[in-house]
């Protein structure tokens, strides 16, 4: 691939990444604010923000702390929110060039949003994009749970201000765009009986809702990827 | 060492793992068709499932608060193919304007 043509897909990368940033960095803000308030104290949270570098796995293991859990139930259900990040990691792999440490940053760069702007569709993803993308969350992500950090206090309780929805609303939109493309026979030679990804995302909602009550949190989220047996069902044309 | 900074470094590490697992040990090989077919199926069932859990869990429980008018609204504004900060922003203004309306 030709420099012009890197540069363009960096160029996009940020470029498509700059409103979910802005979105992460208010994430940020409110992950600060309630792992300090959870009492894991101004340092740690930080550090959990530039290593572990996963919304949902923080809150998760911050909430557990707060409530008195031990390191073992904080880091389960930390870890369980991530496991998605396996299946992730696999479908980015054939896309990656270059060493092992190359390999192992676009790895640690890979997080829901910039996998979902780097893909081109049809199982193809576009590392540059993937990587200028992740790292624009990763400065939002850590830079946000800084200023919550800092200034703690003076931002008040983030659900009054309707964070707490802003999460799902985000995944939305970023699952519209899946459901939407996928037209029967929108794949080249792949006969496709109705829109099999929406069925999925329905599926993988209900799975999600149904384990729900009955389940530690992060469980129902990686259940829910048991709807992908329904790519099992495509056949060549 | 703390209960904290051992949460801190083991999830790290487990979440580096798992996020390394295919780039490392998989490296440039293509996934065959059937499985692809099965990953491309991951990121909408994954996805749809952290948008029904944020909508709708509160711990173990189920409820419908104003999170649910705070994505109702982001629905739509998707639907009418509004910028994502824009629906982001509008889910969290309808959400804590419906708090705030209800005391």
């Amino acid at each position: 691939m030709s420099d012009a043509s890197d540069a363009r897909s960096y160029r996009h990368g940020v470029r498509a990444v700059v409103p979910l940033a802005i979105a992460v960095f208010g994430f940020g803000l409110s992950y600060g604010v309630l792992s300090r308030a959870a009492g894991m104290g101004d340092v740690a949270p930080i550090v959990m923000s530039a290593t572990t570098f996963a919304g949902s796995a923080q809150f998760a293991a911050a909430s557990v702390l707060g409530a008195g859990g031990s390191a073992a139930t904080a880091i389960l259900a930390a870890v369980m929110l991530n496991a998605r990040y396996l299946p992730i990691g696999v479908t980015v792999a054939p896309w990656l060039e270059g060493n092992a440490w190359s390999r192992l940053l676009h790895a640690h760069l890979t997080v829901d949003e910039s996998w979902a702007v780097a893909s081109e569709g049809h199982g193809r993803w576009n590392p540059r994009v993937l990587i200028a993308a992740g790292a624009g969350i990763w400065v939002a992500w850590v830079g946000g749970t800084v200023g919550g950090v800092v200034f703690g206090n003076a931002i008040g309780d983030p659900n009054r201000l309707g964070l707490d929805a802003a999460f799902p609303a985000l995944f939305l939109a970023l699952l519209a765009p899946q459901v939407r493309d996928a037209r029967p026979g929108a794949a080249p030679g792949v006969r496709v009986a109705g829109n099999v990804p929406l069925i999925a995302a329905v599926i993988g909602a209900a799975i999600a809702l149904i384990l729900t009550p009955f389940t530690p949190a992060g469980v129902p989220i990686v259940a829910a990827g048991a709807a992908c047996v329904l790519g099992l069902r495509r056949r060549p044309a | 060492m703390s209960t904290i900074w051992l949460v801190v470094i083991v999830t790290g590490v487990a979440t580096l793992a798992l996020k390394a697992t295919g780039p490392l040990l998989l490296g440039g090989k293509p996934l065959p068709e059937r499985v692809t077919g099965v990953v491309s199926l991951l990121g909408p069932a994954l996805l749809a499932a952290l948008v029904a859990i944020g909508t709708f869990a509160e711990g173990q429980k189920l409820v419908i608060d104003a999170r649910v008018l705070g994505v109702g609204a982001a629905a739509i504004a998707i639907r009418l193919r509004a910028p994502v900060l824009a629906v982001v922003v509008l889910a969290a203004a309808v959400t804590a304007a419906a708090r705030t309306l209800s005391g």
